[in-house]
């Protein structure tokens, strides 16, 4: 079977007053129908304009100049934009961030549930508001006849997150981009939404894009796991493979440096974090060679000059470094 | 046991929403209810709880910020808000704060040199040299160099200003800092350089952390005992690593069972999470809507923090029991 979604060699760039930066740098991906691929990576390393570029929704000073983006065979990126309209919450959903900022203040969130339905569906107001509540009692809302008729702010966040969901949700995608869908939220919130979203996959037997910035989430939810860096995608395998023995060293950097997060793992309090040195390199004056050279412990002259591609080292472990299969032959290196 | 440095006895703090115009009916919210707690010298206090359980206007009441509606903090057996405007002076000194979003706690106006010398101008300390002197010195300490000294907020990234205000809490030569989830708005790498770094600063300068902050990973890293938060009150209070292995209060077992691993061959089952931290109620115990084991008591009597076990405590009717 092919894979629902494939990317290749996406390149997404920003024109800004400052110059010209790549946001996602020769990404390709691929993910199967009824998998979870989880993205991770920090602040400004791309994944939430990878998600964008996707659903081509990036800002007007944004474009895609090359690759392609498949989804079930056909390039989203040739669609004319009516074609893209109608795939867009039909096919392909998206919930974001920010629920306060991403539902329309001034209008009732049953209102906004049905307008998707009725945009899509073409179905008349009564039915559509029907769906809605029907929506929203399958997202977990408790007494959704009169919720439908509040407004976002009389919602405590989670409640809003789930109403995103429902909306997202109406028209049943096959795909659904989910970009921090929980980092607004508390703890337990987020185990209830992180949950919703594993139930509603399930039943509808639908595709998740998750993208986070916290490797927990990632490692319990998704199959297959993609590392970002700096608009690059520098690590990508099976979520077993890349927490048992991630090949990139920036991966392993990122796993170390969680303050006892598998308890039990490391009783022990250890006394101090592993970190990685330094900070993310500026996109707007990268130099030649691999991003991560002045962070990396392992790095050498080839790693200033020459910059890795990603390379299948394992089945199915892709890693973007020249000491990729010295550190998965040795384990980890010094 | 090392004497308290802060001990605080029944401390409330209210508010009261303003009524509008259709709800004639005054709101009033215990942000902190019936608080009592010690912080011993030289220790980390860890302080969790979810967004609005009051541990930010705790931390306010201590840092002297707010009033309290009553009840007392005590900084070396004095009440601190029985100061006169001397000795109040010199609280300021000794307690400072850090805190969360190193974007909006910096004067943009304002260069890094000079951000971090500013406390000692308020204070009159020393005079040009010497201010020059420590702020150099200190910010060779908190990981800055030199040549940095004279760029502006916009110029450093995320880690870097927090290094900034991290220094500008430590130039007073405190004795007590409240960090208020000051690592919250960093990136997972960044978070662990400046959780180090808090660390050794704690050592070399011989300080006491009240360290709040929402992520139960990063207090448990840093606390030496660890007091839980739910809607106003504490409901567990016991040492950082008896409160990860045995939790005794539910809420405790809810916010250590959300806390996503990172074995992806062991997924947990959530399903025992319900609800969300709403308005409390008028009888019996604030978390009895949320709780998996509430009995007939819960919604008849209000728990109370008692004493379990040697330096644990816990607000439950069922502890013992469960």
């Amino acid at each position: 079977m092919p894979p629902l979604l494939q990317i290749k060699d996406l390149v997404t760039i920003f024109d800004t007053a400052r110059g010209r930066i790549k946001a996602v740098d020769g990404v390709s991906l691929s993910i199967d129908s009824g998998e979870t691929l989880g993205i991770v990576g920090e602040s400004g390393c791309g994944k939430t304009m990878l998600a964008l570029s996707i659903m081509r929704l990036i800002p007007t000073n944004g474009k895609i100049i090359s690759g392609k983006v498949l989804f079930s065979g056909r390039d989203l990126l040739a669609l004319s934009s009516e074609e893209m309209r109608a795939k867009r919450g039909s096919e392909i959903a998206m919930i974001f961030q920010e629920p306060m900022t991403s539902l329309n203040p001034v209008f009732r969130v049953g209102e906004q549930i049905a307008e998707a339905v009725r945009l899509h569906k073409k179905l008349p107001a009564k039915e559509a508001m029907a769906l809605a509540g029907e929506q929203l009692r399958e997202v977990g809302i408790p007494d959704p006849e009169k919720r439908m008729s509040d407004y976002p702010h009389q919602l405590s966040g989670g409640m809003r997150q789930r109403v995103m969901i429902a909306m997202a949700m109406s028209c049943h995608p096959q795909l659904l981009l989910a970009d921090e869908p929980t980092t607004a939220l508390d703890v337990t919130i987020q185990a209830q939404i992180l949950d919703l979203i594993s139930e509603l996959k399930k039943k509808n037997q639908m595709t998740v894009v998750l993208i986070s910035h916290d490797l927990g989430i990632i490692s319990q939810e998704a199959q297959k796991i993609a590392v970002m860096y700096a608009g690059k995608m520098v690590e990508s395998a099976t979520a077993g493979q890349i927490f048992v023995k991630p090949l990139h060293p920036y991966t392993q950097g990122l796993i170390a440096s969680l303050p006892a997060r598998c308890v039990g793992v490391d009783k022990e309090q250890q006394k101090y974090l592993q970190t990685i040195p330094g900070s993310v390199p500026s996109l707007y004056n990268l130099a030649p060679g691999c991003r991560f050279y002045e962070r990396c412990s392992y790095a050498d002259n080839h790693c200033a000059q020459e910059e890795p591609l990603l390379e299948e080292i394992e089945q199915e472990h892709f890693a973007a470094c020249w000491k990729s299969s010295d550190i998965q032959k040795e384990g980890k290196l010094n | 046991m090392p004497p308290s440095l802060i001990e605080i006895k029944k401390l409330y703090k209210k508010y009261s929403l303003a009524s509008g115009i259709l709800n004639s009916k005054k709101r009033v919210i215990p942000a902190v209810n019936n608080v009592s707690l010690q912080i011993y010298k030289g220790e980390t206090l860890g302080l969790v709880g979810e967004s609005g359980c009051g541990k930010s206007t705790l931390a306010r009441l201590i840092a002297r910020l707010e009033k309290p509606s009553s009840g007392n903090i005590c900084f070396k057996g004095e009440d601190i808000f029985l100061y006169d405007k001397k000795a109040l002076k010199a609280y300021r000194r000794n307690v400072q704060l850090i805190f969360q979003d190193p974007y909006s706690s910096l004067n943009p106006r304002k260069s890094a040199a000079s951000i971090i010398k500013e406390p000692l101008t308020i204070h009159r300390i020393g005079n040009k040299n010497q201010r020059q002197e420590s702020v150099t010195q200190l910010m060779e300490k908190v990981g800055l160099s030199r040549e940095q000294a004279h760029r502006y907020p916009h110029e450093f990234s995320g880690g870097q200003r927090q290094r900034i205000g991290i220094a500008r809490a430590l130039v007073l030569k405190p004795e007590f800092i409240i960090a208020d989830e000051p690592v919250s708005a960093l990136d997972v790498s960044i978070q662990a350089q400046i959780l180090n770094l808090l660390k050794d600063l704690k050592q070399d300068f011989g300080l006491t952390y009240l360290f709040i902050s929402h992520d139960l990973n990063v207090i448990r890293h840093m606390s030496d005992r660890i007091a839980v938060m739910y809607l106003g009150q504490i409901v567990e209070l016991a040492g950082a690593s008896e409160i990860y292995e045995h939790p005794f209060h539910p809420y405790t077992r809810m916010l250590l069972l959300a806390l996503p691993g990172c074995d992806p061959a062991n997924k947990k089952r959530i399903a025992a999470i319900t609800g969300e931290a709403g308005a409390e109620n008028d009888r019996g115990c604030n978390f009895q809507n949320r709780c998996p084991d509430k009995r007939t008591i819960c919604s008849e009597q209000e728990p109370v923090l008692t004493q379990i076990e040697d330096e644990r405590f816990c607000a439950c009717h069922l502890t013992g029991s469960i």
